[in-house]
């Protein structure tokens, strides 16, 4: 693995599959993401991210929509979104979808 | 069922909750495989819940913090009523995981399953090449009738994942058994060599590979992994008798998941009556919060009080938990010692001895034995 954070094309669009579901599950106390045989716990800013990963919007406007709403660095955010996206895509749990 | 005063009391902050639910719907099956985890005396079709308990017991389920529940048995597709159970399963909020080897499912009961919010479908294989698949399980088609379902489940985008049993007869075959689960579009390859337990237990010398096959298989999976990174997960249960250290079984007794049977017993894993003196609450009687809160079964080994040396003052107990009381049991006797399969337990070498004992003998298929 090298040490370079894989970014994720901008224009791609990510979006959880079928049998992937973001859940609020008041017993674990947060966020979690199903999937099969996996289960993940998503912290609160993991949830923000895949709460906008509809398959409409694309990654560039979803890093600009959390740069706005959170005032972090807009380069922040592209390495976070990044690196969960592309961990996801890889085990098969997110498509990104490039026209 | 409403909770029990005792049950409200004991649920103390640091007992944790079920994650994951295996419900054996049935023990109908129409295959043999010499592997099978379920116990030697089958519960009979005329004594299983029915649907509106299982109803019940999902509720319960998500109530108590499950997410996953595993739609099992036996073979789940027997039951005519699995729709409706997928359905039920799906409106408590659980993740639905059918666990099905596809002989029972058709591409329209598929159909009705994926309306009714079936998130994921595991399919067994029990080889690459078929005549050897069908003569494994028993049941000529069965090969065809995987390849067929698994299409069906991928043209419906639901996840696939495809388990692979690996034992002597085909773990030379790990390379084509993978390729065969991406040829059939699986995301996921669940590698699953035979634990011993239930029918595997009475096959065991003639399921068990060589230390040499064992290893081929470990280094294989490792190599395959990197091979085929991206294009699907390959998860691995390690062979245990080959092994330095035990599993951690069912992540810790009574700590992660619980097992109910076709007739409502719960159990903290699937080979748990076999221990003796235990005492097993049933769903029939007792919500599921108390069984798994206050019941002698679940605490009989939960945390690590229970524990003799060496697992008492080990650095390890609470990483593997002594590994697996099942297993403990039926090679030394005691369900409380060490797994064996350990190297730091004195009972060690009966695990070697076992491992070695190996023959040729035809499969003793799994069938139904009626007690009485």
């Amino acid at each position: 693995m090298s040490d370079a954070t894989p970014v994720v094309p901008l224009d791609a669009r990510p979006r959880l599959p079928r049998g992937v579901r973001l859940v609020h599950n008041e017993a674990h106390g947060g966020w979690v993401l199903l999937a099969p045989e996996r289960l993940f716990k998503a912290d609160a800013i993991a949830a923000e991210i895949l709460k906008r990963c509809t398959g409409d919007a694309t990654v560039g406007s979803v890093v600009d929509d959390l740069a706005g709403t959170y005032s972090a660095p807009r380069e922040r955010i592209l390495a976070d979104v990044s690196a969960l996206l592309q961990g996801l895509a890889d085990k098969k749990l997110l498509e990104l979808v490039v026209e | 069922m409403h909770d029990s005063p005792e049950a409200r009391e004991a649920a103390a902050p640091a007992l944790p909750r079920p994650i994951s639910m295996l419900a054996e719907l049935t023990h109908r099956c129409p295959l043999g495989c010499p592997y099978c985890s379920n116990p030697l005396v089958l519960d009979g079709r005329d004594s299983e819940l029915d649907t509106e308990t299982w109803t019940r017991v999902f509720d319960e389920a998500a109530a108590l913090g499950v997410l996953h529940v595993h739609l099992s048995g036996g073979e789940p597709g027997a039951r005519r009523d699995l729709v409706q159970i997928t359905a039920a399963a799906h409106a408590s909020g659980l993740y639905t995981n059918l666990i099905t080897s596809a002989v029972g499912i058709n591409a329209a009961r598929l159909d009705e399953l994926a309306d009714a919010g079936l998130d994921h479908v595991q399919i067994s294989i029990q080889d690459s090449e078929p005549a050897s698949a069908d003569h494994i399980a028993n049941y000529r088609g069965a090969f065809a009738r995987k390849k067929d379902l698994a299409a069906a489940v991928v043209r419906l985008k639901i996840p696939l994942t495809v388990n692979v049993v690996v034992h002597r007869a085909n773990v030379e075959r790990m390379v084509a058994m993978v390729d065969l689960a991406i040829a059939l579009g699986a995301s996921r390859v669940e590698i699953a060599h035979v634990q011993y337990y239930g029918w595997a237990l009475r096959n065991r010398a003639v399921l068990m590979p060589t230390a040499e096959q064992t290893a081929f298989a470990v280094k294989t999976v490792e190599e395959l992994r990197q091979r085929h990174h991206g294009k699907i997960v390959i998860d691995a249960v390690t062979p245990d008798y080959y092994a330095r250290f035990p599993k951690p079984c069912v992540g810790g007794w009574g700590q992660r998941s619980l097992n109910v049977t076709p007739i409502g017993r719960v159990l903290p894993c699937h080979a748990a009556e076999t221990i003796p003196d235990l005492e097993f609450w049933s769903v029939r009687d007792r919500s599921l919060a108390d069984i798994w809160t206050i019941s002698p079964s679940f605490n009989a080994f939960r945390g690590t009080d229970w524990m003799k040396e060496p697992c008492r003052s080990c650095a390890r107990r609470e990483v593997d938990f002594g590994g697996c009381r099942c297993q403990a049991l039926a090679i030394t006797g005691d369900a409380r010692d060490a797994d064996p399969v350990c190297h730091l337990s004195p009972l060690h070498d009966r695990v070697v001895a076992l491992a070695a004992a190996r023959n040729d003998a035809p499969y003793a298929y799994r069938v139904f034995e009626r007690s009485g």
